[in-house]
């Protein structure tokens, strides 16, 4: 269900590493746990972020989510459809729903995530 | 008098339920050293006559209805048409909680959207909320609003103002590293455009500005605007006469960007001051920082048309230190006044209501202008109260016409001290030819 | 049932609800010349009299209310509003008055102002108290503000406020407005507030505690001294979260607590009617050290004469315009004397008596999270139906088939699919026995037949509504049909 060559964060983001770009997201646990999602807020491009700080909020119906930055680095890109579409979080939460795109300043902070199959340890964890 | 419903063997049979055999014994958690070891000091209980001849008894001590009165300053005289007290005594609008429960509130709900859409329509804005407490704080809010959204902190706020908008402004912002300054005013009693030029700078977050202002006179919105724009600030626009919104431009087509001000001239009692009607409406770019309620329409599962209070994510008891604003209780039997009110009042009504107090006040200006020593302080044009200034002493002039049973205005000089000796008289459609025409004669004979 | 309209739709031009009367003076167009008018305002109502009061009454009947039932929200303290207020408050010699009328023709309804806050501050043990507030949120702001500004005073202005995690949303909400860092205290396993936790955390970087008691468990914080005394003896202050005061009245007083600053709410504890969301009161009450910061006017006595004193150098300065709410503070003076020093001993009674009838009729049917004896409201989870596949809110929205308005939902916060009943006082017998009927029977309708929950209610005017799409695509007007097309395709 997860996809095998993400890295995840404790606070349930995921990342995508593509050359020294990553593409952030939140699991399907976490939409799950989130319910529908109705508004996105994210940094504006050019935003430098440090491991581990807020990088914006998920808000669904009755509740609000920071999301933080799985690694340090300078925000590139935002995924403008879920301006009109935040559903895709839902429905897709590991493609389609991305939700930023990172310069990554810091390889090394990609240790500090798990693997898929670490992650899924993690919410073998959680469930109980 | 008491209101609970419960009887002797009511109380014998629940306490056996629970398995106490005194009402005492439920209170155990509560340590005896604070307990209350005697009766509260207070007066004894009153039946429901002996309620009434006490307040009757007070209120005889209130002798303002004896008085022609000519106050105004963010308090207006209006007639209320009959159906705003009747609808709003109704216990289905009087006695429910915050609409939580869409399903068995959609009265209020529909209500509250249809008073979202009269509020958009009269300011000219894109979104309104179901209410603030009053236009004092509705000024504090739009600054704090404003100060989220370009994270400026300096804002400027026009002596025109009203003054406890300007003091509640002040007390509410203190603590949050936002300064305020104010602006002054012009000869013709409008603001300071050349200081306003000066002020405005890329540091400012907001400029508040208000019209018809505090002195009467109807501000140049599209100016103001364009200079507020110009350095990259938010243009507040407050209104304390809402009747206002229904005659003059609105400020939402004239460069508003936030309009916030007093509703209590729809159908609210003057009230010794409260409860009145806060209202707030701007663009909608700017919705994810609208402090305050707001409902929106939906669809039930049967595909039904409904509303539900939405956007809630933006309020404290979700985003607790981080809400827009701590607002919750607002002012929502105000609001179904104006709502009532203005639906009576309808299209023309409203106008035509406007319009009465235009030509009303210009009918006292022009009358109390006959008399020597009386002057137009300002000559800037205004809606329905405008300011004199007397060649005597204000003080002594005020005691004459209290001997008449006047009161001719609200007397300037104890907030501006600049404005010595100045009045600012309110007329309304509740002042008849004959009482105008009272207060010349009565002023006339004070200034003498 | 009629399905009603908005008012928009059933306009049609030229209907008019109200006449004025022709105009007395002249009303020559010119002499409005240079001011800037607006054409009509198209899309305004225009309907008859009739129209407009058969639209409210009929929207008045979709909603549930007080008078109907039994309406148990937990921490709102939904009780009866008694009938009698509402006609002295709308008593013309008292309501008809502006708030800049001269002090000497307004002195009845300066000494109603006078006379409450005395009042008030009896009831609760504190030396002053202020009625500015219009609302409980706006009290707990100018709590902080009063200590903020007497610790700057001191010299001494501190960065952080402690707030038990079972507070109420608004409490972190008015703190940080007042410009303070929050710091989370967590409960113990009585639901209380964690006294090690407070100590660890009690530093002289923190201004003040915010404590609800009884808290939003309804569970008396019994350790109330031991807590004022760890927050004092650290330079801090303590404020009270007064929205649970139902409970206490006549009881025990929060000043004999120690409590520095309370705010109440008179439309809960004081029955002033809730109105579909406000207009409330929030009056503020303090101990003497912080009465020089009490925001302006403060209402004065001297010699038989009551007036208001603005030249108070060390105030707040003002949180709201005139008076406050006055026509609210009038209501709740008029329910005070209606029922004495015994009758407000009686609500607290009852409230709790009623509170703990309901607790010990459902505790085998609903889970209690928190076995610690409550006061007035007791708070049940869906632990037992969650296993069947159903949650507080499907229980919440079925009681609503039974002619009841539902609990407090998913709060307090510690509690997880919370159900807060709050029945208060006013209630007969009759109704809580038919609620406690009502919960059993959901109870094993979870077992038998969860569906007819989950798609609950059935008899309303509308059904469950579609939250996410209003929050998606939020529509906040009403605007013209061909405008509606545009937007929505």
């Amino acid at each position: 269900m997860f996809p095998k060559d993400y890295y995840y964060s404790k606070d349930h983001e995921w990342i995508k590493i593509d050359g020294d770009i990553g593409t952030i997201g939140i699991t399907d646990f976490a939409q799950n746990q989130l319910g529908d999602v109705v508004y996105v807020e994210m940094p504006d491009k050019g935003t430098q972020l440090e491991f581990h700080q807020s990088i914006g909020v998920i808000e669904s119906v009755k509740a609000v989510s920071d999301v933080y930055s799985p690694v340090s680095g300078e925000v590139i890109e935002f995924n403008e459809k879920l301006n009109e579409s935040p559903e895709l979080i839902n429905q897709k939460p590991h493609d389609e729903g991305w939700i930023i795109r990172i310069k990554i300043k810091d390889e090394s902070d990609l240790q500090k995530l798990m693997s898929v199959d670490e992650y899924e340890k993690f919410l073998e964890g959680i469930e109980e | 008098m008491s209101y609970t419903s419960l009887s002797k063997k009511d109380l014998k049979d629940m306490m056996a339920r629970i398995g106490v055999t005194s009402l005492e014994q439920l209170f155990k958690c509560i340590p005896d050293e604070i307990k209350c070891k005697k009766d509260l000091d207070i007066p004894p209980a009153k039946t429901e006559p002996e309620l009434q001849r006490y307040f009757e008894k007070m209120s005889l001590r209130n002798t303002y209805s004896e008085y022609h009165s000519f106050l105004g300053a963010g308090a207006y005289s209006h007639y209320i048409p009959s159906v705003v007290d009747y609808l709003s005594s109704r216990g289905e609008f009087v006695s429910p909680y915050t609409p939580y429960q869409p399903e068995v509130s959609q009265g209020t709900l529909q209500v509250i959207f249809e008073f979202q859409t009269l509020i958009c329509q009269l300011t000219g804005m894109d979104i309104a909320n179901a209410s603030l407490y009053d236009g004092a704080s509705g000024v504090a809010e739009a600054v704090m609003m404003a100060n989220r959204i370009n994270r400026k902190n300096k804002a400027l706020i026009a002596k025109t103002v009203h003054p406890e908008y300007r003091r509640v402004l002040r007390t509410y912002v203190k603590n949050l590293g936002i300064e305020v300054d104010e602006i002054g005013f012009a000869e013709d009693g409008r603001i300071d455009v050349d200081e306003l030029e000066k002020k405005c700078d890329d540091k400012t977050t907001a400029v508040i500005c208000q019209s018809p202002n505090f002195f009467g006179p109807v501000e140049d919105w599209r100016k103001i605007s364009t200079i507020v724009h110009d350095r990259g600030a938010i243009m507040v626009a407050a209104v304390s006469e809402a009747l206002s919104l229904g005659f003059l431009e609105p400020p939402g087509f004239l460069g508003a960007d936030i309009v916030t001000g007093e509703g209590q001239s729809f159908g609210i009692p003057l009230s010794f001051g409260g409860p009145y009607l806060g209202f707030m409406a701007c663009r909608k770019e700017f919705v994810r920082q609208f402090p305050g309620r707001i409902a929106g329409e939906t669809t039930d599962i049967d595909g039904r048309r409904g509303f539900v209070l939405t956007l809630s994510t933006r309020e404290q008891h979700i985003r607790r230190e981080r809400a827009t604003s701590n607002i919750c209780t607002n002012q929502a039997l105000c609001a179904l006044r104006a709502t009532i009110y203005l639906a009576a009042l309808g299209r023309e009504g409203l106008r035509e209501l406007a319009g009465q107090n235009a030509y009303k006040a210009r009918y006292a200006r022009d009358k109390i202008l006959q008399i020597p020593g009386v002057d137009l302080k300002f000559k800037g044009e205004f809606f329905n109260e405008f300011t004199i200034q007397l060649s005597g002493e204000l003080k002594d002039i005020t005691k004459k016409l209290t001997r008449e049973k006047v009161i001719a205005g609200y007397e300037l000089e104890n907030e501006y001290p600049e404005l010595k000796n100045c009045l600012l008289v309110c007329v309304t459609e509740m002042h008849s030819k004959e009482d105008i025409e009272r207060l010349k004669d009565v002023l006339k004979s004070a200034v003498l | 049932m009629i399905r009603e309209p908005l008012l928009f739709d059933i306009s049609e031009k030229g209907k008019r609800g109200f006449r004025l009367p022709e105009l007395d003076v002249p009303g020559d167009p010119s002499l409005l010349k240079g001011l800037p008018l607006r054409t009509e305002i198209e899309d305004f109502p225009q309907v008859s009299e009739v129209e407009v009061v058969r639209h409210f009454t009929r929207l008045s009947k979709t909603n549930y209310c007080v008078d109907e039932g039994l309406y148990p929200l937990g921490s709102c303290t939904m009780k009866y509003n008694p009938k009698i207020n509402e006609v002295i408050a709308s008593m013309k010699p008292i309501s008809y008055i502006h708030p800049y009328a001269p002090e000497e023709l307004s002195q009845g309804n300066l000494e109603i102002l006078y006379v409450f806050e005395r009042y008030l501050s009896e009831i609760t043990g504190m030396d002053a108290a202020s009625l500015q507030p219009s609302a409980g949120a706006q009290g707990e702001l100018l709590g902080m503000m009063l200590i903020r500004a007497c610790l700057e005073d001191h010299g001494d202005p501190r960065k952080t406020v402690l707030i038990p995690d079972s507070a109420h949303g608004t409490n972190p909400s008015s703190a940080h407005i007042c410009g303070y860092g929050i710091k989370e205290i967590h409960s113990d396993g009585s639901g209380r507030i964690d006294i090690e936790d407070l100590k660890k955390n009690m530093t002289k970087e923190v201004a003040a505690l915010m404590v609800t008691n009884p808290n939003t468990l309804g569970v008396f914080e019994s350790d109330i001294k031991k807590i004022t005394g760890i927050v004092h003896s650290n330079g801090g202050f303590v404020y009270m979260d007064g929205a649970n005061m139902n409970a206490l009245l006549g009881v025990c007083r929060p000043g004999d607590m120690d409590v520095d600053v309370l705010h109440l709410n008179l439309h809960k504890t004081f029955s002033t009617p809730h109105g579909g969301g406000g207009p409330g009161a929030g009056p503020v009450a303090v101990k003497s050290g912080l009465e020089p910061y009490l925001p302006l006017p403060v209402i004065k006595k001297d010699n038989g004469k009551i007036f208001c004193e603005y030249d108070r150098p060390k105030s707040v300065g003002k949180v709201r315009s005139f008076y406050g709410n006055f026509l609210v503070a009038v209501k709740a003076l008029a329910y005070i004397l209606s029922l004495g020093p015994k009758g407000l001993r009686e609500v607290a009674e009852f409230a709790v008596l009623n509170s703990n009838y309901i607790r010990k009729s459902l505790d085998e049917h609903y889970h209690l999270q928190y076995e610690t004896p409550s006061l007035h409201e007791c708070v049940f989870s869906d632990k037992f139906q969650k296993e069947l596949g159903v949650s507080n809110l499907d229980i919440a929205k079925r009681l609503i088939d039974y002619n009841v308005h539902p609990p407090t939902m998913s709060f307090p916060l510690i509690v997880h699919g919370a159900l807060m009943i709050e029945p208060t006082e006013t209630e007969s017998k009759r109704d809580l026995d038919n609620f406690i009927q009502a919960m059993k029977e959901i109870a094993r309708e979870a077992k038998e037949n969860p569906t007819l929950l989950k798609e609950a209610p059935h008899q309303t005017y509308v059904r469950r509504l579609d939250e996410t799409k209003a929050a998606r695509n939020p529509v906040l007007k009403w605007e013209k049909k061909s405008d509606k097309n545009d937007r929505q395709t």
